[in-house]
């Protein structure tokens, strides 16, 4: 049995900002699925929020109103401001470890205007800040390698717990298909998020809901997973991302006519309104038959920019657009629609990190959760752009600590090696064993469409219903399928077979949630319900159970200095 | 119809690679990644390979195609068909494959380890950020954008020949930190990279640059190493002394003085090294491949001086 004082799933950037912090004391270990720099953190590309004030005056203040009115007022306020206020020393920590960051003239950290911040706070690389913060924290992980293990290419398969007490989790090294245990005093999820169960989207194939799912396994609810984010500016027909800044630098959105239409949804902020109100505002479009030549698309034109401002300022935009579909950018206007982006829910933790297991609070000792995969929640019912980046250090680095604290003082506990490795070899062996005729693909495919078209920007009632139904019969139609790859070395289709398991399950849970909610707010829009409702509805969703009956309860969302108000933008 | 012909290998069944052809209609605007994905998924479940973001900053999808290393997931498929609408696609070179399209990266990741790849300071940080100018992040700016994809360690052709070569990659991550006005190790890295294995044992090849996906483009940064390596007066080297002498004979007479440069490369007082030399010439000499002993200066060497005076050199 493997053995180490903490245990993280994940490197992007919670995880590995949770492992330094870890470091400090105790033996730390980091599992991913594939390698550190390849996480999807680094697909990030716009910026990373911090009231520096370095371009105009700014105040932790603003931005945490902006951050709640941006969720819909969904935030727990006390989480929010303990988070934008330790954004400027996380930024500065950043900048201090290497992470290299665009400048102003005077040679400080450079900031730009972001969707629904009101003031320029967006610190960046270019367009890749995301790939800056994941290479510096990647860098501080091959600084400290004596010190710091990490699995490259290994899978998580499951939490091993006792009662409420965390011990470890079955692992599994793709390389050889070794299945083993890692006892931990403390383990750390930082899994990342799930948008891969919707047809189009951002997410890496990496994003498939494996953290959340083993979580939910082991006894713990999931928050607000009706809660997804749906980016406004995605490759059509790709859903590859085109970062928020081509707006926050000036870009325009138009419809098939030519217009700015973004006028008639949020005339004070324009392209640059919260995202779940850009993409509801496309979608709008492009159902009204007013996308570019009739289809489904609008455009994201840049050409009033100029070459020498996109050069500098997006230049990976401008590659994208000319690999994927020979658009440059500087002469002509993109191909966009909305895609799926973000997970506001997942795994309900406190403001410490500490996963919790019910409306009450109750702790799962030695387990923390930071980054997309969990929901702290301070990005309520939608997150503001660049705040991604953001929580995932800001929380990364809080349960790193959170963990060395526990796990400081804790002891291993006993595990059943034998029992917790044969449930997921199990696990694999039924897979294997399967012979019937269904493609995993056409499922998986199935899935996507479904989501996309019932659980997408607009929902209602019929449409959840028909979506539940249909994902569960999928389900039933996934335990015959037939796996074609029965061999133990790198066998990366059994892994793809596990993570579509992970997404019928997670789609579940998202429809079922998102059935309940009759209100719309951030995110989450329901056609037949199409105000927000804060009598009803101003509580966090909470899925319990088990996949054969799931029981919806709900905890109130904390408040402590803003009232919920209209949004209007 | 398109066929991708795939080198297949899985050591679990058959010890030895080979080809495998699959045929596929390529779908409208499909990247490479996108077919093989469709072969994975539609015709044999068993093909393996990385893959991850699927837009060109993850770095997982590195193979080759038509025999240069690519991001599957970057390029059109279409623009690869060859005349006989057959696309090969292959693992990506110098590294060891383990099955399919699959290589063993660990080699390439312990040498970017080497280059002490993070910065390294004395003094404890200010309150707030350091400051840099735009400029100073122009300098790091093209080599922070390498996403160790491999592309250019899997085309390089030096480590086709010596696996101690540190590679492109590592050597472009280290001009990130040589060129890093923050960094406060220059002079100590450019000396640890022009030991045997650095960067004067690149060719200047330039397949690199042709390979990678990125600004990054790791032979534009291998010189810049170099030239701050000659600016900070790390000479005692063979590349170092090579690059001098090559300036030297130029700034004279205009061209190279083939028989000085070797000698001059090694050292004038490295007897094991000018010793080594000797058998070669002595081959040359019998090959008549020897230069004129005595070097003339080309007609308008005086507009050559000009040039270096005008450089200030």
């Amino acid at each position: 049995m493997i053995k180490h004082d903490v245990v993280i799933i994940g490197a992007g950037l919670a995880g590995m900002r949770a492992a330094i912090e870890v470091s400090k004391e105790l033996d730390v270990a980091v599992l991913t699925k594939v390698y550190p720099s390849r996480s999807h953190s680094g697909a990030a590309q716009g910026g990373i929020a911090a009231s520096l004030g370095n371009s105009e005056s700014d105040s932790w203040e603003e931005h945490m109103y902006d951050t709640i009115k941006g969720g819909d007022f969904l935030n727990d306020q006390d989480a929010v401001e303990e988070y934008v206020k330790a954004a400027p020393g996380i930024i500065y920590e950043l900048e201090h470890m290497g992470c290299v960051f665009s400048r102003t003239a005077d040679g400080k950290i450079a900031q730009r205007s972001f969707g629904g911040h009101s003031k320029p706070r967006a610190c960046f690389s270019a367009d890749r800040t995301g790939h800056a913060i994941l290479h510096a924290l990647h860098e501080q992980l091959m600084k400290q390698s004596e010190t710091i293990k990490i699995y490259n290419e290994w899978n998580m398969h499951s939490l091993v717990t006792e009662g409420n007490r965390c011990n470890g989790v079955v692992v599994s090294n793709v390389k050889t298909g070794a299945v083993e245990v890692i006892q931990a005093k403390a383990v750390i999820f930082c899994t990342g998020g799930y948008g891969r169960i919707f047809k189009i989207t951002t997410n890496a194939f990496a994003s498939t809901a494996d953290g959340v799912m083993a979580a939910f396994r082991a006894g713990i609810p999931i928050e607000d997973a009706e809660f997804v984010q749906f980016h406004p500016s995605g490759l059509y027909r790709q859903g590859i991302l085109f970062s928020e800044a081509a707006r926050g630098e000036g870009g325009y959105l138009l419809n098939g006519k030519g217009d700015r239409f973004m006028e008639q949804y949020a005339p004070s902020r324009m392209e640059l309104a919260p995202r779940d109100i850009v993409s509801r505002a496309e979608q709008s479009e492009i159902d009204a038959g007013r996308g570019v030549n009739g289809k489904d698309f609008i455009h994201l034109d840049l050409r009033h920019l100029g070459e020498a401002r996109i050069m500098e300022r997006l230049p990976q935009i401008r590659q994208l657009g000319i690999d994927f579909t020979s658009v440059d950018c500087v002469k002509d206007p993109l191909p966009i629609q909305p895609t799926a982006h973000y997970s506001m829910g997942g795994i309900p933790t406190d403001k410490f990190s500490q996963v919790v297991m019910d409306a009450q609070g109750t702790k799962m000792e030695g387990f923390f959760a930071a980054g997309e995969c969990a929901c702290v929640s301070v990005h309520g019912g939608n997150r503001l752009g660049t705040n991604s980046l953001l929580d995932a250090t800001v929380f990364g680095r809080r349960a790193g600590l959170s963990a060395l604290e526990y796990a400081r003082s804790a002891d291993f506990a006993k595990v059943n090696e034998a029992q917790e490795k044969t449930k997921v070899l199990k696990s694999f062996e039924d897979i294997f064993q399967r012979d019937g005729s269904e493609s995993y693909n056409d499922i998986r495919n199935e899935m996507k469409d479904v989501m996309m078209e019932k659980c997408g920007i607009f929902r209602d009632e019929e449409k959840l219903k028909a979506c539940i139904e249909n994902i569960k019969s999928l389900h039933l139609r996934f335990k015959k399928g037939k796996v074609t790859d029965k061999g133990k070395l790198f066998n990366t289709e059994i892994y793809e077979i596990l993570e579509l398991e992970n997404m019928l399950e997670m789609a579940q849970i998202i429809a079922t949630s998102a059935l309940a909610r009759k209100e719309s707010r951030g995110g989450h829009f329901r056609s037949d319900y199409d105000k927000r409702d804060d009598k009803n509805f101003l509580k966090h969703t909470l899925v319990h159970g088990s996949m054969e009956e799931l029981e919806l309860k709900y905890k109130p969302v904390v408040i402590t200095k803003h009232k919920p108000t209209e949004r209007t933008y | 119809m398109a066929t991708f012909r795939i080198k297949r290998y899985n050591p679990e069944i058959k010890p030895e690679p080979y080809y495998e052809d699959f045929q596929l209609e390529i779908p409208e605007g499909a990247t490479l990644l996108d077919c093989i994905n469709q072969i994975k998924w539609t015709l044999d479940g068993t093909l393996t390979y990385r893959m991850s973001c699927r837009s060109a900053i993850c770095g997982s999808c590195g193979m080759k195609a038509n025999g240069h290393a690519q991001l599957a997931c970057q390029k059109q498929a279409t623009s690869l068909l060859d005349k006989n609408d057959t696309i090969t696609v292959e693992p990506l070179g110098n590294m060891e494959p383990v099955k399919d399209l699959v290589v063993d990266f660990e080699p390439f990741w312990d040498k970017v380890n080497k280059i002490k790849p993070y910065l390294q300071t004395d003094d404890s940080p200010p309150k707030k950020e350091r400051t840099q100018s735009p400029d100073q992040f122009h300098l790091i700016d093209d080599a922070s954008t390498c996403i160790m994809c491999g592309n250019c360690y899997s085309d390089c052709n030096v480590l086709e020949v010596d696996d101690k070569f540190l590679g492109p990659a590592a050597l472009a991550k280290a001009q990130r930190f040589v060129g890093d006005s923050r960094d406060e190790r220059t002079l100590e890295r450019v000396t640890e990279l022009s030991e045997p294995g650095g960067i004067w044992d690149c060719t200047h090849c330039g397949e690199c640059v042709e390979r990678c996906p990125k600004p990054a483009q790791p032979f534009y940064r291998i010189k810049e190493v170099m030239a701050v390596a000659l600016e900070q007066g790390v000479h005692n080297n063979n590349g170092a002394r090579h690059a001098l002498s090559f300036v030297k004979s130029v700034k004279s007479s205009g061209r190279l003085n083939e028989n000085m440069i070797p000698v001059e490369s090694m050292g004038y007082f490295n007897i094991k090294g000018l010793m080594e030399l000797i058998p070669i010439g002595l081959r040359m000499l019998l090959k008549r491949k020897i230069p004129p002993i005595i070097h003339k200066s080309i007609e308008d060497v005086k507009d050559v001086k000009r040039i270096f005076k005008e450089l200030g050199q």
